[in-house]
């Protein structure tokens, strides 16, 4: 329930419209009430052929009630839905904030785009928070005692049976039926995402599928499944269908106890025979009330398993803890690990084992070696996303561990292999490496990364929208955007982490005189697994399993004839 | 909203839905029963003096009615379930076997996604168009008639006021609905881009850090949100206020019944309990209308998802072509159902191929051969159409003009299961499927034996990182399974081409992201793989292009030049400039 309380905590900022909506939508059941009371009490009343006169107020009472039903519906949904969409984006904020810190170490198995998706849609199911869990309960008591109250006037019986009804009706049957379909619901989702899967297998190795004649039986599989599927979503229909006729039946019960009450009443002369009619047809339509409860537990358990979801992620402790003290003054911009080790987790190998180098200021280093051996961590410890176990990393003279993150990370300019455009125009992907930059520095990095003329050919410059609904960047069009942000950024430390990679080889050329012109003048480590033009570094490390396994200059590591002798031969030729 | 095609679907299961929409008639009528009832009782006790006694019988009645209502609703809505669910499960199946006739041309890269989405999402969409939807579309018509029935005889007058009111709630709804389709739901469409920008930054959160963006973007998350909601509660507005027309008709003209009613009593023109009755029909009148109003988004999203599922199942598929196949003598179709067991030729003449009318050409102009026992490498930069010419033989496309023969006879004459029977292919990025590892090699032989399963493994290098895994040949890949690494999916890949000893081998290789050892692994393991087999080779590595019988350099969909190595180098064209300058490359 932790979670609920977290969602609850959010929606407090917003009692305020909360309660009107309450109260407009408790409102306009009281009216629906209200019209088919008056009305019946109208018709009783004009049974008895009094003056029209004294109709009159009966008269008004019914149109109005019919008039402020529809008004009070429509107020009630355009306030529950403005504080569905408050809450939802006080979820995001929240949610965001506390997912910041925890960026990139604490993220790294949800990174793939499908859990990244399902982090957005647990948020997203929290539109039915209000509107279809905490609504319909609130509103439903309200009603039971604004009318109960009502009803308490003419006999408090009256008001017992409406208790009675509501208690089953609102609380019995719901709660019933979720015992009922407690298995079945978790059997259904299992199968549902079983059926997911295998069409998922089925679409993407299709090929395999093809080629080794396997189609039929993956069909037939997923045939069986969706039968097997098909089979409890047909309980759980067979239970929607008894709770709706349930509750149904419950409202007419009401009605009937409330007439049988009443006659006995009128029998006894406890009660005028004028009100027979309209406390019957008041209490049918007060079960209003009651028909959105049904589906109050359904809703309550997908909201709070989403909202678990996201507070499992944003409760992870951060990789470690900025110490946020004043940094130091870098003397240089030099760069020393000495013997550092490092590793992901507790109980898992070493990622980085003593590793020791240097590069001075304005040196240039590449770091090689096959998938798996380090290279990436020796970024990830630099850019100080993980904390590393052993040993000291020096920049300028400092312990890296002396400056905040977010200057040792103003310190750097990095361009990966995937630079990551955000859905937005070509300047505002720019601006991020420097918002306060002016036009002219901004059309200077996009000269100098030779971006410039390709942004004017494009329909409106530099505000065409990059990404998704607007047109695509080819491969070393995005390269040179990131190094366009990495001149705009001018950060001493220049890191390329893979840059070249998925390039086709003409393109790589291309890009390669810009990403030179990058390297002048800036302390520059290179990690690569393509062993691609590395006669122009100051040193190369060759890492296998976290260790330096051999180093110096590409020519002479070439002679050794050892692993980078290897790795150059295996070497993809054609791309 | 009435789509021709997906109602259609529903003829196989016309009895469930004909049963609905009967019972809920039904159900409509003993509504109008209990209203009769209740209003006689009310009536009796209220002026003509009945006691409960002597309106026990009616109680009794209206109690009744009450039960069986509930049996029937119950009953109507499983029946409903019944019917969807028969149609979801059948259309389901005609999908999938559909796509899957497509091949996996189509259903390749980013579409693949969506192809997902349709067949779980899309399908189950249609739950409630058929099981609400449609059979309120009758019962919106039909109960209301039912009512009238009863009411017209009675009291003209409130006959006239529901019979002319009731029309106008459709007729609203159309309305509106257009309206709403013409400005809102365009922008309805577009509400996904909260969730999508969301998404965009946590998807950049790495790229925000590394430039120090991440705390600005809470403000940026909070202003887009907010726009956000101002612009979806004025798309929602306008179904707010439709519901409000229609709340309001309903309302005010029971208001207005129950008014006119109330003024014929007092002239005494009516009887009372006849007035009470007509007054509970009210409602009954207005709800089955007012419910379809609700079930429109049900509706809507049934017949989009319908519009997609047609569009997939429209996609024409290529089979073998029966005119050519009847052209061909009997006999020398029997013979060429294993043409690839024997001595053969593969050949292709002049191939041209567009991905989609109107696109560049992918092959221009092919002309190559194939001998059995033959190894030939293809080399070129990527988008070459090295792939396209796989897939070609594969027969997962078809050229768009020139022919491919084996042996003479026509390619597309052979049915397809038997030709890609006498194929093993190992791609780039092999699937492993979830369930286990040995029955994912034994892809290549469903009859194997385990130990024919290990010997596959062993020659694939596999056997001893397979060993290694705690669960051996039995541990479970897929999602939430054990991951492999790329190395080891190809070697897994490569097991169950060997177990599969087909003929003929086209092999793509892997670029890169495979460690040291690995590497060096798969390389044996492909050698073997390519022993006494014929083989196209899409090739990446030198040594392996260096061992082919003969070497195809592509560019743009062309064949540039072929030959030998040696011969390739002397010629120094693109195989020269492509070995050299990655050789000789300066960075």
């Amino acid at each position: 329930m932790k979670s609920m309380r977290w969602l609850i905590r959010l929606m407090l900022p917003y009692w305020r419209r909360i309660l009107l909506a309450l109260i407009l939508s408790t409102l306009a059941i009281t009216s629906h009430i209200g019209l088919m009371a008056a009305s019946a009490y109208l018709l009783a009343r004009a049974a008895l052929h009094p003056p029209i006169l004294d109709l009159m107020v009966t008269i008004v009472g019914v149109r109005v009630f019919g008039l402020s039903r529809a008004i009070f519906r429509y107020l009630e949904r355009y306030v529950s839905h403005d504080v569905t969409f408050r809450v939802l984006s006080q979820i995001r904020v929240k949610f965001y904030q506390g997912l910041e810190p925890l960026a990139p170490a604490r993220l790294l198995n949800v990174r793939s785009g499908d859990l990244l998706s399902r982090i957005v849609a647990d948020v997203e199911i929290q539109q039915n928070l209000f509107l279809r869990v905490f609504a319909p309960p609130f509103v439903a008591v309200l009603v039971l005692f604004g009318y109960g109250l009502f009803l308490a006037h003419y006999d408090v019986r009256f008001s017992f049976i409406l208790a009675a009804c509501f208690l089953v009706a609102g609380l019995g049957i719901p709660l019933g039926i979720k015992g009922l379909s407690r298995g079945v619901g978790r059997r259904m989702v299992a199968l549902k995402a079983e059926l997911s899967t295998q069409v998922a297998d089925t679409l993407l190795g299709m090929t395999e599928l093809v080629v080794y004649g396997q189609v039929q039986k993956h069909l037939a599989k997923i045939q069986r499944t969706d039968q097997k599927l098909n089979a409890q979503q047909g309980r759980i229909a067979g239970l929607s269908a008894l709770s709706s006729a349930l509750t149904g039946m419950i409202a007419n019960l009401g009605l009937w106890a409330v007439l049988v009450l009443g006659i006995l009443l009128v029998e006894k002369g406890n009660l005028s025979g004028v009100n027979l009619g309209m406390l019957a047809l008041g209490t049918f339509s007060s079960f209003e009330a009651l028909f959105p409860l049904a589906l109050v537990p359904h809703y309550l358990e997908q909201n709070r398993a989403a909202a678990e979801r996201l507070l499992e992620l944003i409760e992870s402790e951060p990789a470690f803890k900025s110490s946020g003290v004043l940094s130091p003054k870098p003397k240089g911009m030099d760069l020393a690990f000495d013997e550092v080790s490092f590793r992901y987790e507790s109980d898992a190998p070493w990622a980085l084992n003593q590793l020791t180098f240097r590069i001075p200021q304005y040196g240039k280093m590449a770091i090689v070696g096959p998938s798996g051996a380090g290279k990436t961590s020796v970024v990830n410890l630099l850019l100080r996303f993980w904390d590393y176990d052993e040993g000291q990393i020096d920049l300028g003279g400092y312990s890296l561990r002396d400056y905040t993150p977010e200057d040792v990370r103003g310190f750097i300019g990095v361009v990966t292999q995937r630079t990551h455009l955000f859905n937005a125009t070509i300047r505002e992907n720019l601006l991020l490496a420097k918002p306060e930059a002016t036009e002219d520095e901004l059309i200077q990095a996009a000269q100098q990364a030779k971006l410039h003329d390709f942004i004017l050919s494009t329909p409106q410059g530099y505000d065409s929208r990059v990404g998704e609904g607007g047109f695509k960047l080819s491969g070393g069009q995005r390269q040179r955007l990131a190094i366009a942000r990495v001149f705009l950024k001018n950060a001493p430390i220049l890191i390329l982490d893979e840059a070249m990679a998925g390039l086709d080889p003409l393109t790589e050329r291309e890009v390669m005189d810009e990403i030179y012109r990058l390297m002048e003048g800036r302390t520059t480590l290179v990690i690569t697994h393509r062993l691609l033009g590395l006669e122009k570094m100051d040193e190369i490390l060759v890492l296998d399993q976290g260790r330096i396994v051999e180093r110096g200059k590409h020519g002479e590591l070439l002679q050794q004839q050892r692993l980078y002798h290897m790795l150059w031969e295996t070497e993809s030729v054609f791309n | 909203m009435f789509d021709k095609r997906l109602v259609q679907e529903g003829r196989p299961v016309w009895r469930y839905l004909l049963l609905t929409v009967g019972l809920s008639m039904g159900i409509a009528f003993l509504a109008v029963a209990q209203a009769w009832f209740v209003s006689r009782v009310v009536a009796g006790v209220f002026l003509e003096g009945a006691t409960l006694r002597t309106v026990w019988n009616a109680l009794c009645t209206i109690l009744g009615i009450i039960v069986l209502r509930a049996v029937l609703q119950c009953v109507s809505e499983i029946s409903a379930h019944e019917a969807s669910s028969r149609i979801k499960l059948s259309l389901r199946k005609r999908l999938m076997n559909h796509i899957v006739s497509l091949g996996p041309v189509y259903a390749r890269g980013e579409r693949a996604g969506e192809l997902i989405t349709t067949v779980v999402d899309g399908i189950e969409s249609l739950e409630e168009y058929f099981s609400k939807y449609l059979p309120q579309l009758v019962l919106a018509v039909g109960i209301p008639l039912l009512i009238l029935g009863f009411v017209f005889p009675l009291d003209w007058k409130s006959g006239l006021i529901l019979l002319l009111t009731g029309p106008l709630i459709p007729v609203f709804m159309m309305l509106i609905g257009k309206l709403a389709e013409k400005k809102s739901l365009h922008q309805f469409q577009d509400l996904s881009w909260m969730s999508a920008h969301f998404l965009d930054i946590l998807q950049g959160m790495t790229m925000l850090k590394v430039f120090g963006r991440t705390k600005d973007q809470v403000r940026v998350i909070s202003r887009v949100s907010e726009s956000y909601r101002k612009a979806t509660l004025s798309v929602l507005q306008i179904a707010f206020l439709s519901a409000l027309v229609l709340e309001l008709l309903a309302t005010m003209s029971t208001a207005l019944v129950a008014v006119t009613i109330g003024l014929r009593l007092v002239y005494g023109t009516l009887s009372f309990s006849a007035g009470l009755f007509l007054l509970l029909l009210a409602p009954e009148f207005y709800t089955p209308l007012r419910t379809l109003g609700l079930n429109f988004h049900a509706g809507l999203s049934g017949v989009n998802a319908a519009g997609r599922i047609f569009e997939i199942m429209d996609q024409p598929l290529m089979g073998i072509d029966e005119e050519a196949v009847n052209k061909e003598g009997d006999t020398l179709k029997i013979r060429r159902e294993h043409v690839l067991s024997t001595d053969f030729h593969l050949s292709f003449q002049n191939i041209k191929l567009t991905y989609q009318p109107g696109s560049t050409l992918a092959l221009n102009g092919i002309n190559l051969s194939l001998h059995s026992g033959e190894k030939i490498a293809l080399v070129g930069p990527s988008g070459a159409g090295k792939t396209s010419l796989a897939q070609l033989i594969l027969r997962f496309i078809e050229p768009t003009a020139g022919e491919i023969y084996v042996n003479g006879g026509l390619h597309r004459t052979i049915s397809l299961e038997s030709w890609r029977e006498q194929i093993a292919y190992v791609s780039q990025s092999p699937y492993l499927f979830a369930g286990s590892i040995e029955e994912n090699i034994r892809f290549g032989g469903p009859s194997a034996t385990i130990e024919e399963v290990m010997t596959a493994a062993r020659g694939a290098a596999a056997h001893e990182f397979i060993s290694q895994l705690p669960d051996g040949y039995q541990t479970q890949l897929g999602e939430g399974g054990t991951l492999l690494s790329g190395g080891q999916a190809q070697r897994i890949a490569i097991a169950r081409a060997i177990l599969k000893d087909a003929p003929l081998l086209i092999l793509d290789e892997a670029t890169s992201g495979l460690d040291s050892e690995s590497e060096h692994y798969v390389q044996q393991a492909l050698k073997r793989l390519m022993l006494e087999k014929t083989a196209l080779i899409i090739a990446h590595r030198l040594s392996t292009v260096r061992q082919a019988d003969l070497i195809v350099v592509m560019e743009q969909g062309r064949i540039l030049e072929q030959g030998k190595h040696e011969e390739l180098m002397r010629k120094q064209g693109l195989y020269y400039r492509m070995v050299t300058e990655y050789r000789g490359g300066s960075i």
